[in-house]
């Protein structure tokens, strides 16, 4: 990689997030939300493979904020939540660019966007009469993207237990892999909308999840941006947007404006 | 019960970048003017601290909140049309300054090509090249005629630029220099150049430098933040209403703002506009607003559904090919090619307008004898400033989630570079624009309804353009390139560009148009409908440089009638 140091203030040289720095980072593991199974599955499938797990022991319980934040305003039942979960990771996870979408926080995330505005489409015109239309003429559901969603998660584990006799988040990668591309192929049957506007609003939330301002709950750390490259708000590149090589920058937060 | 109110002199319905130009006009020159505009007042401290792209890019926060208002929108006449409920091709402004605020801010001139496309096209390539079902039509002005008006609108908006060598006569230089070029550009500046073509800075209202216009009004040095389309500018460093001809317009007490004052109808008698009825949607209160002059300043889609809702001139009928008012209507071939690099490009740093420009495959730019399409589009590698949400380009063959597309959609972020188009939209009779049968808006008023789809012409000029865009990724050494070149029929949901035109189409004859060159009515003297609705074609650009230069005509225009007691100007 042509990278360089510009030698600006606020600007360096950005090392690849370690592991360790996200779990530091993300308090994935001192959070209420990993625990029993779901943490055993993510931490066996998604961030260990086997290895240093020390980092874990170490981080257990201790030090990181408590996340209050962490409790849901949308879904009722935790076991759609945990599904949400596992099919975020699966869409985004997390891997040696650095964390996925649970340790980002889009899972809360989702489940904010879905308790306001736009999970009731409250910006969308939603008069009848509703017709399917054709292709070309878009969305045309009487469901909101809140209905949607809960059909969908549920649609999902749904099929999962039917075609392969597990709970989707025992599920391995492969499996979870195959059921969300029948989805996103428009081959699962929803009712009201189609399989495969689900899976594109679904993947939308999770990568807005990912890389949003931190303020909406995502993009936990700014640890989404880091892993892109992207940073973030900053106010000018009017000094550096010649410059022929790649500009290193540490990621800058609406917070870090609010003076 | 509805009020009414006292008489004034001018009301605009709407006050985005026509709005504000028409009333900064009048008002200078000391006639009372009434701006109505259904949204919210705003300005540059509304934007400090915004750069969000979750609520501006993902969530539209600026634009026309479709629960209360949209459009319908069908393929063909056969079909049954259904609104669009969710954005959408296309994005519509709302509140003081309109889509002006948070538009990207490319301000080009069309070609002298342009206004006299049908003549040219018969005298040089004869009758039989115009397809049986293309409405093409002379604009009723020339190039020569509108060039003092495009100079005005440019020093108004104080645009970046430099000159096109395929352009028409400039009587003065960009009011300030071109932007910075980047790597990128230059390399597509390199590319093309050795392709034999002549690439330019595209004009811009983003300025390269701090300029005061000659209102007074001052336009900071764009920063490159890249926070540009669907944002406001935070540093007042975009040349839009806001910070021009509306403040331009209040600072002569001579112009009354009022928001949230959503217009339903314009009143007539025996062919002469009384007024304007509006809602207060604060209160549902109704008020009459009477005027000597009532100017449609509404966007494209709003200035034909008013006057359809109104019942003021003669509604197109496709069937008979007779009538004006929804004719014409028009929209622009956009869409962009990508390729993938190995050397990391700075593309999150940009401006909505930074771009650098090839002109020898628009309009007549080039020889069409043996071509099965007229017209053509500027094409273009453009750096608005990339943002992690919206950009997740990879490779063909990538799947579209899961490991590999969350690798290479982090590897490809700064690697990939696109080259884009925005092709002419030449009219066609069965697009057009009419009242919708079955859905309302929230006040109850019928929704526009939008017949359109993609014909032969745009078929194959698409795949045209798409090859060049092709040949130039190739020459730039770009792996992976994907360029669709199969433009299909238009769809209404993914976004291409809010370059909606034509409805209340201009000419030199009331029988094929709408409204004069002034922009005024044939029909009824003093009502001026004005904006991009007054083009019987698109040309092969982003069309707000034309929409600011034919605001001041009409400006002219109304302070002539006005002086004058009446009349026709044409
Ligand atoms: C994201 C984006 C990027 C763009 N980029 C470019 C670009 O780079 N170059 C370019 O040339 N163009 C661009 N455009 C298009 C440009 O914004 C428009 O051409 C321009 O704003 C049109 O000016 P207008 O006055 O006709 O409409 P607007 O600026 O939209 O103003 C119309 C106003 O009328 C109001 N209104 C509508 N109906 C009523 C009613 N019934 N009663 C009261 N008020 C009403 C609206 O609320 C609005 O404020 C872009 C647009 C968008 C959305």
């Amino acid at each position: 990689m042509a990278e360089k140091k510009t030698g600006k203030p606020g600007t360096h040289q950005q090392e690849g997030i370690t592991r360790r720095t996200f779990i530091k980072n993300t308090g994935l593991i001192t959070g209420g939300l990993v625990s029993g199974g779901l943490l055993g599955g993510l931490l066996g499938n998604q961030l260990g493979t086997g290895t240093d797990t020390e980092t874990s022991t170490e981080e257990h319980g201790h030090g990181a904020t408590h996340r209050y934040e962490e409790a849901r305003m949308f879904f009722k039942r935790q076991g759609d939540f945990r599904v949400l979960e596992m099919v975020t990771e699966t869409i985004f996870p997390e891997d040696g660019n650095g964390p996925g979408a649970i340790a980002l926080g889009v899972p809360y995330f989702i489940d904010r966007q879905l308790a306001g505005n736009w999970g009731s489409n409250t910006r969308d015109y939603m008069q009848g009469p509703f017709e399917e239309g054709t292709d070309t003429q878009g969305y045309q559901s009487s469901l909101t993207r809140g209905e949607i969603f809960l059909q969908g998660i549920r649609l999902i584990n749904q099929i999962s237990t039917s075609d392969y006799d597990e709970a989707f988040v025992d599920l391995e990668e492969q499996d979870r892999v195959a059921i969300l591309t029948e989805f996103s192929e428009g081959n699962a049957e929803m009712r009201g909308v189609s399989s495969s506007r689900f899976f594109s609003l679904l993947r939308q939330a999770v990568l807005e999840g990912a890389y949003c301002d931190p303020l909406y709950g995502g993009n936990r750390e700014m640890a989404g941006w880091r892993m892109k490259g992207h940073p973030g708000s900053v106010m000018s590149y009017l000094d550096v947007i010649q410059e022929e090589d790649f500009v290193e920058m540490d990621p800058v937060a609406l917070k870090d404006h609010n003076h | 019960m509805v009020q009414q109110l006292d008489k004034v002199d001018v009301v605009t319905v709407g006050v985005g970048w026509t709005g504000g130009i028409i009333a900064a006009e009048l008002a200078k020159a000391g006639y009372n003017v009434v701006g109505l505009e259904r949204g919210a007042e705003q300005k540059t401290e509304d934007f400090l601290q915004t750069k969000d792209e979750l609520r501006f890019d993902s969530r539209y926060e600026l634009l026309q909140n479709l629960s209360n208002e949209t459009v319908t929108f069908r393929n063909t006449p056969d079909m049954t049309a259904l609104p669009m409920r969710e954005y959408g091709a296309f994005q519509l402004g709302t509140g003081l300054g309109g889509a002006g605020v948070h538009w990207s801010g490319v301000t080009w001139r069309f070609l002298p090509y342009d206004f006299e496309i049908q003549s040219q096209t018969v005298e040089k390539y004869g009758e039989d090249k115009i397809p049986e079902d293309m409405a093409l039509q002379d604009w009723g002005i020339t190039y020569e005629e509108l060039e003092p008006y495009y100079d005005t609108f440019e020093k108004t908006a104080g645009i970046s630029g430099e000159e096109n060598p395929f352009g028409g006569f400039r009587s003065d230089d960009y009011p300030t220099p071109p932007m910075k070029e980047t790597p990128a550009l230059r390399l597509f500046k390199e590319t093309t150049t050795e392709m034999g073509y002549q690439p330019f800075m595209a004009p811009s209202a983003n300025p390269s430098e701090t300029y005061t216009n000659p209102d007074g009004k001052r336009i900071n040095q764009c920063q490159y933040c890249s926070y540009c389309s669907r944002y406001g500018c935070d540093f007042g460093a975009k040349s839009d209403p806001i910070v021009t001809v509306i403040p331009t317009a209040l600072e002569t007490n001579n112009f009354e703002l009022r928001t949230y004052s959503n217009v339903t109808e314009v009143l007539h008698e025996d062919g002469v506009a009384t007024g304007v009825r509006y809602t207060d949607l604060t209160t549902g209160v109704e008020y009459e607003q009477p005027a000597d002059v009532v100017v449609l300043t509404s966007y494209v889609l709003n200035n034909a559904r008013l006057l359809l809702q109104s019942e003021l001139g003669q509604p197109y009928d496709p069937e008979t090919q007779t009538g004006s008012i929804g004719k014409n209507y028009c929209y622009q071939l956009e869409f962009s090619g990508q390729g993938f690099f190995e050397k990391q490009y700075n593309m999150h740093m940009g401006a909505g307008a930074l771009g650098m420009a090839i002109d020898d495959f628009n309009g007549d730019n080039f020889d069409h004898s043996d071509l099965d399409f007229l017209h053509g589009g500027w094409i273009s590698l453009r750096q608005g400033g990339r943002t992690p949400i919206s950009s997740n380009a990879v490779p063909a063959g990538t799947p579209s989630f899961g490991r590999e597309f969350k690798e290479q959609s982090i590897y490809q972020f700064f690697r990939m570079l696109s080259v884009g188009t925005q092709g002419a939209s030449l009219p066609n009779v069965n697009n057009y624009l009419d009242l919708d049968p079955t859905y309302t808006d929230k006040l109850g008023n019928p929704l526009l309804r939008m017949t359109f789809d993609f014909h032969e012409q745009d078929q194959n000029l698409a795949r045209y353009l798409a090859e060049q865009i092709e040949d130039i990724l190739t020459e730039m050494g770009a792996s992976d390139i994907a360029v669709n070149k199969d433009l299909g029929n238009f769809d209404i949901e993914p976004y291409q560009s809010t370059h909606n035109t034509g409805g209340v189409i201009m000419g030199d004859d009331p029988e094929t148009s709408a409204v004069n060159s002034y922009l005024q009515m044939w029909d009824h003297d003093n009502v001026f409908v004005v904006g991009a609705s007054a083009f019987p074609h698109n040309g092969g650009y982003n069309p707000t440089g034309t929409v600011g230069a034919l605001a001041y005509r009409a400006a002219e225009g109304i302070e002539e009638y006005l002086s004058n007691g009446g009349g026709q100007l044409v």
